[in-house]
């Protein structure tokens, strides 16, 4: 089953063009990584998906749900606003810088969008937060600030407050690259047991040893380009381009 | 005439100058809340780069800050009767001073609270955004709550200097403190109301500073 499909998705930024032709599919349960230099539109291409971008052309459907289309005119056609929220609803995305609400408790940061998004109880909220915590190893930091945590506990926060709303795609952007690497091996822990659970999932990431590992599927893009998409096998070791193979020499 | 007295006296002035600053603060504060909205507005009309809505917020902002106060509550109460020939007794005082005054700080107040709202990181939006808060959720959940913690040392400044501006009230001959202390003074030709008005100034605001230095403490749990 096909939980996220882009066609042809076109982006610029002014004159720059950022995405030039994306198109790619991710089933159910898998894990896709999408690799590639910085600034070759990996982000970007996260952000146009969660709609904190909008494309410029193609199509994005989400869990069978059309996000955006292309009319006859080459010009993005989006869903109208009730049902882009809907959408919205199918995905979480942790950021790399971690996103957390300062002002809030642990526990708030994951009741908080339960409660007032998804109008469960507060119990109920509590209880889900809990478990989730106790997941992320996290237990007894629920009365805890944000600020009195190491960057990969936040970052275990954030994944928590994602998972809370119960998303069936779980998008990552650079989730580890404001950790240093003691703390990224805990967060990439986190996400491998998020893989061992058949969650669907997107990670954009400079760990090439982890997408190599935990991905069912990689990209390799660059320059606004999808350059490779295969099987970790396929991209990794039997890839025959050559910027594939320059871009991976370095690692 | 006796300290005593003369402090009795000013007692009725001292009433008036806390009626004068709370209500300016009850109105200001919200009102500049809606002023920086105005003034960050994105509504364009005609042509993307004419913004009637934030132009208006800037041409108010510039005249309540660049013309003196004073004057400011002058035209509030003299107004009614130059312009429309309106008949203006003196209960119409305190409403002209309060008028005055909030409009004046709301115009501060604005300025404040939008370089606090546009010092917020863009992740927090992009965070309340993706867990599908609205737009009113994230506002006054997220970013306002965060937005009063970093300007509230400018809030005091601007409060400490209210209570210093009610003496000029003055204008209007708004019996406040400092109204009554010159009137007293003059009459009794006495130092003494200007000390009593000037003790009563700096208790009062030392009374603000606690207070505001208490809630900056409160949000000291995060950063």
């Amino acid at each position: 089953m096909k939980m996220l499909e882009a066609k042809e998705l076109k982006k610029s930024f002014g004159g720059n063009e950022v995405l030039k032709n994306i198109s790619f599919e991710v089933n159910k349960g898998d894990v896709l990584a999408i690799i590639g230099p910085s600034g070759s539109g990996k982000s970007t291409l996260l952000r146009c998906i969660t709609q904190l971008e909008r494309i410029d052309s193609g199509e994005i459907v989400i869990c069978g749900d059309t996000l955006v289309k292309t009319d006859a005119f080459g010009k993005a056609v989006y869903a109208d606003k009730k049902q882009c929220a809907a959408i919205s609803r199918h995905l979480g995305l942790v950021f790399q810088n971690f996103n957390l609400f300062p002002h809030f408790s642990v526990l708030r940061n994951i009741t908080e969008a339960q409660r007032k998004v998804l109008g469960r109880s507060k119990d109920s909220s509590e209880e889900i937060a809990r478990k989730l915590l106790k997941k992320m190893g996290l237990a007894d930091k629920a009365h805890s600030y944000p600020c009195e945590l190491s960057g990969g506990q936040q970052q275990r926060v954030s994944i928590a407050r994602a998972l809370a709303l119960s998303p069936e795609v779980l998008l990552f952007d650079e989730p580890t690259s404001a950790l240093d690497p003691e703390l990224t091996g805990e967060i990439l822990r986190v996400i491998r047991g998020l893989a061992s659970e058949k969650m669907t999932m997107i990670v954009v990431t400079h760990e090439m040893l982890f997408a190599e590992s935990v991905a069912d599927r990689v990209i390799f893009m660059d320059n606004g380009n999808i350059i490779e998409n295969g099987t970790p096998e396929e991209v990794f070791k039997k890839s025959t381009n050559e910027r594939t193979k320059a871009f991976l020499s370095k690692y | 005439m006796t300290i005593q007295n003369i402090v009795t006296q000013l007692g009725g002035g001292m009433l008036k100058t806390i009626l004068l600053f709370f209500s300016t603060l009850v109105i200001a504060l919200p009102l500049g809340l809606l002023v920086s909205f105005a003034r960050m507005s994105k509504v364009t009309f005609i042509s993307k780069k004419f913004k009637p809505v934030r132009l208006l917020a800037q041409i108010y902002i510039s005249i309540m800050r660049g013309t003196p106060l004073m004057l400011q509550i002058m035209v509030v109460y003299f107004g009614p009767y130059y312009l429309f020939g309106m008949k203006i007794s003196s209960s119409y005082q305190i409403y002209a001073a309060i008028i005055a005054f909030a409009i004046n700080y709301a115009a501060y107040f604005a300025e404040i609270y939008r370089g606090g709202i546009e010092s917020m990181p863009q992740g927090q939006y992009e965070a309340a955004k993706i867990l599908g808060f609205t737009k009113a959720q994230t506002f006054f959940r997220i970013i306002l709550p965060q937005v009063m913690k970093r300007i509230l040392p400018s809030i005091t400044n601007e409060v400490i200097t209210l209570v210093k501006d009610t003496s000029l009230a003055f204008v209007i001959a708004y019996a406040e403190m400092f109204t009554m202390a010159k009137r007293i003074a003059a009459k009794e030709t006495s130092m003494i109301p200007f000390v009593a008005a000037g003790i009563f100034y700096y208790v009062f605001n030392l009374i603000v500073a606690v207070v505001m230095n208490r809630i900056e403490k409160s949000m000291d749990y995060y950063k």
